[in-house]
């Protein structure tokens, strides 16, 4: 788990966030959740101007024996979301913490991110669940 | 090759449809079609010899062993079947008068009777179609007993973690929440986790007994009392009725509602999906609010009950009464086994599915519960084999298809890694049995001296395995566009 | 021992190998207290002679009269290969296709079944199966509020003019999801949709219009103006048709279509769909399913394109396999219980899937030609059938639009009395509507499929004639004096 991008923060249901820095977050899930769910085959997002909370499950992603939720880690409204997964969903798979992005929020509370998981934290918490 | 691929413009089965074609004209042309739809254009013959070779691409209990846990596949006798299509049977009018129906309603109310007898239950309403929808008709008739009484603040079903989907699935279409019940390492429901979460808000718990985790819940008294004591109901999933017919009964264990699956226990025909029957049985507290129609008998006639006899009747399910050709051959079934032919039934398949896992034991296969006593299914893992043989459940699923046995239930219950369930039914002969376990050592000898056999398996069907995330990336559900 | 194979010396043998005494140990882990003695209620077994005698004896009491009667499942013919190949095992005795290439079979004989449907409907794609019609509503209803996005209520316009059961079965199910259905009523001339109180509701939230094609009535709905009616007012448009009438009617996916757009329901990456219903049900009876007193049956649904992944129940895809040989498999299970549990799309699992194969055969065996042949008999058959009974005195027809093949008749004497004399005489007469709609006073519902032909639709004529003179003269008289 060392390849984990450092900018990232993450919640424990293997989303990660990036802070932009200018109050908004782009959202996506992590590497390791990729690969437990194997090839997906859809990617169902929030609408945009969906307003989102933390925990709150706001997108699915599917592959061929399982689907599931994807939960915001962040409170806000969302901005866009990544209509190339429409037709490629399978980009999570190969690019998860980049090209595999699935939406971005304008943050209503920046101050979230810091109850978020930092890239060893997780990295801990997944070589525990090992 | 599809019968849309064998169609010739203008060819036809003549012989099937009127002679003549009669004038529409008083059908506005507005409303008109414009084009002929897009069916097939064959002969007869073409139509017969094509399905007939679809048939032969399928497995099913009567070319093949078919030990399909949490399905019992039993033999389904043929007399069930041409005693269910007599002509006058099949040309009855649903909405036939009572004057015309009286030996078709003499059959259900037999077969009500019946059930009640053998799940202990106080009445039962033959209406629903399939097992989930028994499930949502019961648990729509836990939440119309709550709502009676005006205790509203019910709002959360119990499942246990190795449920069906159907019941977390069936509890949300009435409107209820669901909280999952850990298992104990020992297969029974963890008890004290049960404890925890019950309160004002449980309306009820959802349980199968013997769990799908293919063992007796030994504890169900106890969980039958604190539930009650929580002021929630049980529901008993009949999915595994097969393995206590006639030795313990669902309304002496304390469900306050349960629904069958006639075909599993009943040994209606699967069809390759249906249709099923899952009729719903009750407590006193519930038989108000039983699904209509229901049958009754005065002592001289049999008639239906509908809303002005069950004004606080759930309702009604499906337009007419259900799947009654499928209750027929559930009725014939059960009048041809009789009152010494139900106990036989969970015997006999116990008898099977005990055997079959002591030999499996013994030939080096794990069990997922070596302490337990299998019900009429058990489990294995082959966690062992995937970690060092890279032979997953899968592959050995697949292989068994090429040695001509259908695949036993796998990944299910989700809990046990790499889990096989096999339910071998009572139909089933000991020399099948035999040979089964002779496949099973087949394998494990393959996946250790040439993995790739069991995991590019099967080799020998109508297809390879088959690309299933192409099917889901880039649907091809049509060929007509 | 009925379907027992086991012999004294197996059970010795098997009972050795598992370490027990006896069978009656193996169920030693249920607590006594629980064990239930010998079910007296039970009869003793009977022998496949036995059985025979009472279902033959119970089948005759019923006895085979002359039916008249539609009102949601349809006496058709079904050609004597549909059934002969559907009871074969191999499709009789198998279970749900999950091991696809052991189901190969049942698999693409659904992916021709799907295929057809879309053919019939001119909808893009089609689940295989649901339970019956009536459930196969409510099954729509719930996926038209789960993909109707900008619908913020919950609420469902559904004409009087559906079949009444219809509506009762969509109650009890979609009931406890807070979903409420308001009654749109039908024009007491036409019998059709009364559209301007449809246009009474323009402008309100509702998720869905329910457009039955023809109603329940047998009378056709002005399903154009209806479907664009709906998209213009942001509601999605839900067809229920009967599918043999769809061999000469204009199928769903055609309808409405005048300059209006679907409500663009998912999301605005999507582009709205031109014209046409955007979610397709009815009952699969009329295709091959015997009237059996109501069962099995099959509900069919097909949707558009853009609602695919809301759609309950099974879908088969074409795909390949390993080698690059065409397969076909369960596909978008994700959707569904055995997957998503508590998020599934329903908790539908069992699906008919033999009535199916048997509806899927009889359309090949039809063809387009075959079904519009017997849809315009049926329909010519119910014009003279009204055309008899209307000749006589005080019958009338009740709704002057027009039908496919059923027609609402109103008696001078009381329907149920008639309907009951009638059948004393072996014909039974029809429907009757008194119990659902008052309002109508003594109607009944006719049909006559292409089965009846002139010799039983002027029995029917003539007994109606006696019974309607014998009351006229001493009414409430049950007993008939011929």
């Amino acid at each position: 788990m060392s390849n984990l991008p450092t900018d990232l923060r993450f919640a424990k249901s293997h989303e990660w966030v990036r802070d932009e820095g200018d109050g908004t977050a782009t959202i996506g899930i992590s590497d390791h959740a990729q690969e437990l769910l194997g090839d997906l085959v859809f990617v169902d997002p929030p609408g945009v101007g969906d307003t989102v909370e933390p925990g709150g499950d706001c997108a699915v992603v599917e592959s061929v024996k399982a689907a599931s939720d994807v939960y915001s880690p962040v409170s806000g409204e969302v901005l866009a979301v990544n209509e190339a997964l429409t037709d490629a969903p399978e980009t999570i798979n190969e690019d998860a913490f980049g090209e595999g992005w699935i939406f971005k929020v304008k943050m209503s509370d920046s101050a979230e991110l810091d109850a978020l998981l930092d890239a060893a934290g997780y990295a801990a918490m997944l070589a525990e669940e090992d | 090759m599809l019968i849309y691929e064998q169609s010739h413009t203008g060819r036809r089965a003549a012989a099937q449809a009127p002679q003549e074609k009669a004038e529409l004209s008083s059908i506005p042309e507005s409303l008109r079609r414009l084009r002929p739809a897009e069916l097939p254009e064959v002969s007869e013959m073409q139509a017969v010899r094509h399905y007939t070779r679809l048939s032969q691409k399928n497995f099913s209990i009567d070319t093949h062993f078919y030990p399909l846990g949490s399905c019992t596949m039993k033999y389904n006798p043929r007399a069930g079947n041409s005693l269910a299509s007599l002509p006058g049977v099949l040309a009855r009018h649903p909405h036939a008068p009572e004057t015309h129906s009286q030996g078709f309603l003499a059959c259900l109310f037999d077969l009500q009777e019946i059930l009640k007898e053998v799940t202990g239950m106080h009445a039962v309403s033959l209406t629903p179609a399939a097992g989930a929808q028994g499930e949502f008709a019961g648990v729509a008739m836990i939440r119309a007993y709550h709502d009676a009484r005006g205790d509203e603040q019910r709002t959360e079903i119990l499942v246990p973690d190795a449920a069906h989907g159907t019941n977390p699935a069936s509890a949300v279409m009435c409107g209820y929440s669901v909280r999952e019940i850990p298992t104990g390492s020992d297969g029974d429901i963890d008890v004290e986790a049960l404890k925890k979460v019950l309160g004002p808000q449980t309306a009820g718990i959802m349980l199968t007994n013997p769990s799908t985790v293919g063992v007796f819940e030994r504890r169900i008294k106890e969980i039958a009392r604190l539930v009650h004591e929580a002021g929630g109901l049980l529901y008993y999933d009949g999915a595994n009725l097969n393995a206590i017919l006639g030795k313990v009964r669902p309304g002496d264990m304390g469900f306050d509602v349960i629904h069958m699956n006639l075909h599993k226990t009943f040994s209606t025909p699967h069809g390759g999906g249906g249709p099923g029957a899952g009729p719903v049985g009750v407590s006193q507290r519930l038989e108000p609010y039983l699904p209509i129609p229901m049958v009754d008998f005065d002592g001289h006639d049999y008639r239906w009950l509908t809303e002005a006899d069950r004004p606080h009747s759930i309702g009604r399910l499906s337009a007419f009464a259900g799947n009654a050709g499928v209750l027929l051959r559930a009725y014939v079934y059960a009048r041809m086994l009789g009152r010494d032919g139900m106990h036989r039934v969970s015997e006999f398949s116990t008898l099977n599915a005990n055997y079959l896992l002591k030999r499996l034991m013994e030939a080096g296969f794990d069990a997922a519960y070596p302490e337990r006593r299998a019900s009429h299914e058990f489990i294995l893992t082959l966690k062992r084999q995937a970690k060092e043989l890279g032979v997953n459940t899968m592959d050995f699923a697949k292989r068994l298809l090429d040695f001509g046995v259908h695949a036993p239930t796998t990944y299910f219950p989700l809990l046990v890694p790499e889990c096989l369930l096999i339910e071998p039914t009572e139909t089933e002969a000991k020399e099948e049995l035999d040979g089964f376990i002779e496949i099973m050592q087949t394998i494990q000898k393959e996946a250790e001296s040439e993995p790739e056999q069991v995991k590019q398996a099967p080799h020998s069907l109508p297809v390879k395995r088959l690309d299933d995330v192409r099917a889901a990336r880039e649907l091809d559900l049509t060929c007509v566009k | 021992m009925p379907f027992i194979p086991h012999t004294e010396d197996d059970i010795r043998e098997m009972l050795a190998v598992i370490g027990v005494d006896s069978i009656e140990d193996l169920f030693d882990e249920i607590p006594a207290e629980l064990r239930c003695g010998e079910l007296q209620g039970i009869p003793e077994g009977l022998s496949e002679i036995e059985i025979n005698r009472l279902m033959q004896t119970r089948a005759k009491e019923d006895g085979q009269p002359l039916c008249f009667i539609g009102a949601g499942a349809y006496d058709h013919h079904i050609p004597a290969a549909v059934w002969q190949l559907a009871s074969r095992g191999e499709f009789y005795t198998a279970y749900t296709p999950y091991q696809a290439e052991a189901s190969q079979g049942t698999l693409q004989l659904l992916y021709e079944f799907q295929s057809m449907m879309t053919a019939l409907t001119g909808m893009d794609v089609s689940n295989t199966s649901l339970y019956d019609g009536a459930s196969a509503l409510a099954e729509a209803i719930l996926m038209a509020a789960r993909a109707n996005r900008k619908s913020k209520s919950k609420r469902i316009l559904v004409p009087r003019s559906l079949h009444p059961t219809y509506r009762k079965v969509v109650d009890a199910i979609v009931r406890n999801q807070k979903i409420e259905l308001v009654e749109v009523p039908f024009d007491a001339v036409s019998g059709q949709t009364d559209l301007s109180a449809l246009e009474g509701h323009a402008g309100e939230d509702f998720a869905a219009l329910v457009i039955p094609q023809p109603n329940f009535f047998g009378v056709l709905e002005p399903v154009d103006e209806m479907t664009d009616w709906a998209h213009a007012n942001g509601m999605l448009a839900i067809a229920v048709v009967n599918p043999v009438a769809l061999a000469v009617l204009k199928p769903p996916g055609e309808w409405g279509g005048k300059g209006v757009v679907a409500p663009d329901a998912l999301s605005p990456a999507t582009p709205p769909h031109p014209c046409g219903a955007d979610i397709c049900c009815g009952e699969g009876q009329p295709l091959g399913a015997p009237l059996a007193s109501g069962g099995p049956y099959f509900g069919f649904l097909c949707s558009t394109q853009k609602l695919v992944r809301q759609m309950p129940g099974r879908i088969i895809g074409r795909t390949l396999d390993l080698d690059g040989k065409t397969g076909y498999t369960l596909t978008l299970q994700a959707r569904e219980q055995h997957i998503r549990r508590s998020k599934a799309t329903s908790n539908i699992c069992t699906n008919q899937g033999l009535v199916v194969t048997a509806a899927t055969i009889h359309m090949a065996l039809l063809g387009a030609e075959g079904l519009e042949r017997i849809a315009a008999a049926c329909h010519a058959n119910t014009q003279k059938l009204s055309q008899a009974l209307t000749g006589l005195h005080g019958v009338e027809a009740v709704f002057t639009g027009a039908v496919f093949h059923e027609k609402v008749l109103r008696l001078p004497i009381d329907a149920k009395d008639a309907l009951k004399l009638l059948a004393a005489h072996n014909v039974l007469g029809g429907y009757d509507l008194s119990q659902d709609y008052p309002e109508l006073g003594n109607a009944v519902l006719v049909c006559a499929t292409e089965l009846r032909n002139e010799d039983d639709i002027e029995s029917y004529r003539s007994k109606l004639e006696r019974v309607i003179q014998a009351q006229v003269q001493t009414p409430c008289q049950l007993k008939p004096d011929w």
